[in-house]
């Protein structure tokens, strides 16, 4: 039996600025995931591979449900589409209670095939079409109204329609958090949300049943959501006051962070992210000290997605080759790049080793393999003296990555999920070329 | 031959003097892969096969015994081997340890 290899390298010892943390020793290992191994979800599906865990997307989603449920008596999670629309991931959250967010007529129609009644669908976004609002009041879906534009133009659909469509007002206001966001929706500061608001109702031909506030994303004050609720709160017993009109539900949107550390971040997230109990508590208690009558607390809908989705999602890839840049620094290419790690761009994922290693680490540079100098995924980790063949994990990447994926230079992977009695399911197959070719054409005159 | 490098003009052939591993004299080596350059005040941590790859070069081996015996001992392809060697030859010259 030969004994394990590891390339010889050496490294400078460098006495930096004192660290507190002091260093790590080694990295480690992630052999599998959901009790099945690295080595055999790739020897199955091949590499890259994204992996979904049913039982972290079910786990996320009840303590979302307890930390808002315990605290408020009437509340609805809508499953955010846009932050991972794979259906396998919609229908478990909507198997677990989940109404559907959506924010294109794409994601309307997913939502319908994935089984959700029009009335549980939440139709956001800034960009509908005529066609988008005739098809939503048709499934009698609600429509949370973003801009004045889209309120006439409503109000045109409206006009044929046998019954008033249901409506919510998307508002914007200034929550204390950095940057304000003012555009989705309504500014209720300048008046404008309260305009809307009264032609809403003045038209007779809409009914409101909603207001909606999303203050932004990866928020990490929960002081800023109690400021929303608070205000969201006063608007409704407003409308009930001088509009005659009963707020059905407050909807607080989304943007909970996950537990990735943001690029440029101090501390890891793990340390600094505030606890989705923290934000329950500031929300329901602003919504409980707001004046409704007992008996009278609308439904508080929460749009969470990265905060449900991000920990159930892995990438396992492999090492093509490393390299040593011009300034000594070790270089590893990998299987995957930004084409299919987005959040890439914002975050510095946690990337651990598929198998064991000695405790010897080294500072890399981690590449995709795009033939472009944006392609990179990790400025600098300390990971093991990695070879071509490698395979690595990275965690938390659930959100945003299988949508917002590009088809770019390579065809997208597998997508698999493993279920609660870890057998693996493939849920999205690898595109092939000719799924790539089949909306081309050719003009006649480029056929020969 | 450093000349060769900095004007990134074509490499020597592998027999020539600038693929050799060879230490420069002044530099103190350890087994357990401490490596002092007193010239410069630089330390360096060698890991294990480094740190062997290096007291066998001291003691004057060549590089093909030392090749030969890890391809025996160790589970690694040759290709994979004489990649890492190159890699090893090049962190030495870029540390400035190579005579």
């Amino acid at each position: 039996m030969k004994l394990p290899y590891e390339r010889p390298t050496i490294r400078k010892l460098t006495a930096g600025a004192l660290n507190k943390f002091g260093p790590r020793a080694g990295a480690t290992p992630t052999t599998a995931l959901d009790g099945v191994r690295v080595e055999e979800l790739v020897a199955r599906f091949g590499s890259p591979l994204f992996v979904l865990s049913e039982r972290q997307l079910r786990r996320s989603y009840q303590a979302a449900v307890r930390a808002f449920g315990t605290r408020y008596p009437q509340v609805q999670l809508a499953w955010s589409y846009k932050t991972n629309y794979l259906n396998a991931v919609c229908r478990t959250f909507h198997q677990e209670g989940a109404w559907a967010e959506v924010v294109s007529g794409m994601e309307l129609e997913k939502a319908l095939l994935n089984g959700v009644p029009g009335p549980h669908i939440l139709f956001n976004g800034p960009g509908k079409r005529r066609a988008d609002l005739e098809r939503a009041c048709a499934v009698a879906a609600v429509i949370h109204l973003d801009n004045a534009d889209e309120l006439h133009l409503l109000l045109d659909v409206a006009a044929s329609r046998p019954a008033p469509p249901r409506v919510a007002l998307r508002v914007n206001l200034d929550a204390g958090s950095y940057p304000q966001w003012d555009r989705f929706g309504f500014n209720l500061e300048n008046g404008e949300a309260w305009q809307a608001l009264s032609r809403v109702v003045a038209s007779g031909r809409l009914e409101l049943v909603g207001l909606h506030c999303h203050i932004g994303t990866y928020v990490l004050q929960p002081s800023a959501y109690a400021t929303a609720a608070a205000q969201l709160a006063a608007l409704a017993l407003r409308c009930q006051r001088k509009l005659k009109t009963t707020v059905q539900y407050l909807d607080l949107g989304g943007g909970f962070p996950s537990t990735n550390t943001l690029k440029g971040a101090y501390l890891p997230a793990t340390d600094t992210v505030p606890s989705l109990d923290e934000y329950a508590e500031a929300i329901t208690g602003a919504l409980l000290a707001a004046g409704f009558r007992t008996g009278e607390l609308p439904l508080l809908v929460l749009e969470a997605g990265r905060a449900l989705v991000d920990d159930a999602g892995s990438l396992i890839g492999t090492v093509l080759a490393t390299k040593r840049l011009a300034d000594g620094r070790r270089a590893t290419i990998l299987d995957f790049g930004v084409n299919l790690l987005f959040t890439s761009f914002w975050y510095d994922h946690h990337i651990s080793p598929a198998r064991q290693f000695s405790d010897q680490t080294e500072p890399t540079v981690l590449y995709g393999p795009l033939c472009m100098n944006i392609d990179m995924l990790r400025e600098s980790i300390a990971l093991p003296l990695l070879s071509a063949g490698d395979q690595v994990v990275v965690h938390k990447v659930g959100a945003y990555n299988m949508s917002q994926w590009q088809q770019f230079i390579n065809l997208r992977p597998n997508v698999v999920l493993i279920d609660q009695t870890s057998q693996v399911h493939l849920v999205r197959a690898a595109e092939t070329l000719e799924y790539l070719q089949q909306l081309e054409q050719v003009p006649v005159h480029l056929q020969s | 031959m450093t000349t060769f490098y900095r004007l990134n003009l074509l490499p020597p052939h592998p027999s020539l003097p600038f693929f050799r591993m060879k230490l420069k004299p002044n530099i103190a080596t350890s087994d357990a892969g401490f490596i002092f350059n007193p010239a410069t005040g630089d330390s360096f941590a060698a890991n294990p096969l480094a740190a062997d790859i290096l007291a066998r070069t001291k003691t004057g081996q060549d590089a093909a015994a030392i090749k030969a015996d890890i391809l025996e001992r160790y589970d690694v392809a040759p290709g994979q081997l004489e990649k890492d060697w190159d890699d090893l030859l090049a962190q030495l010259r870029d540390f400035n340890l190579l005579d």
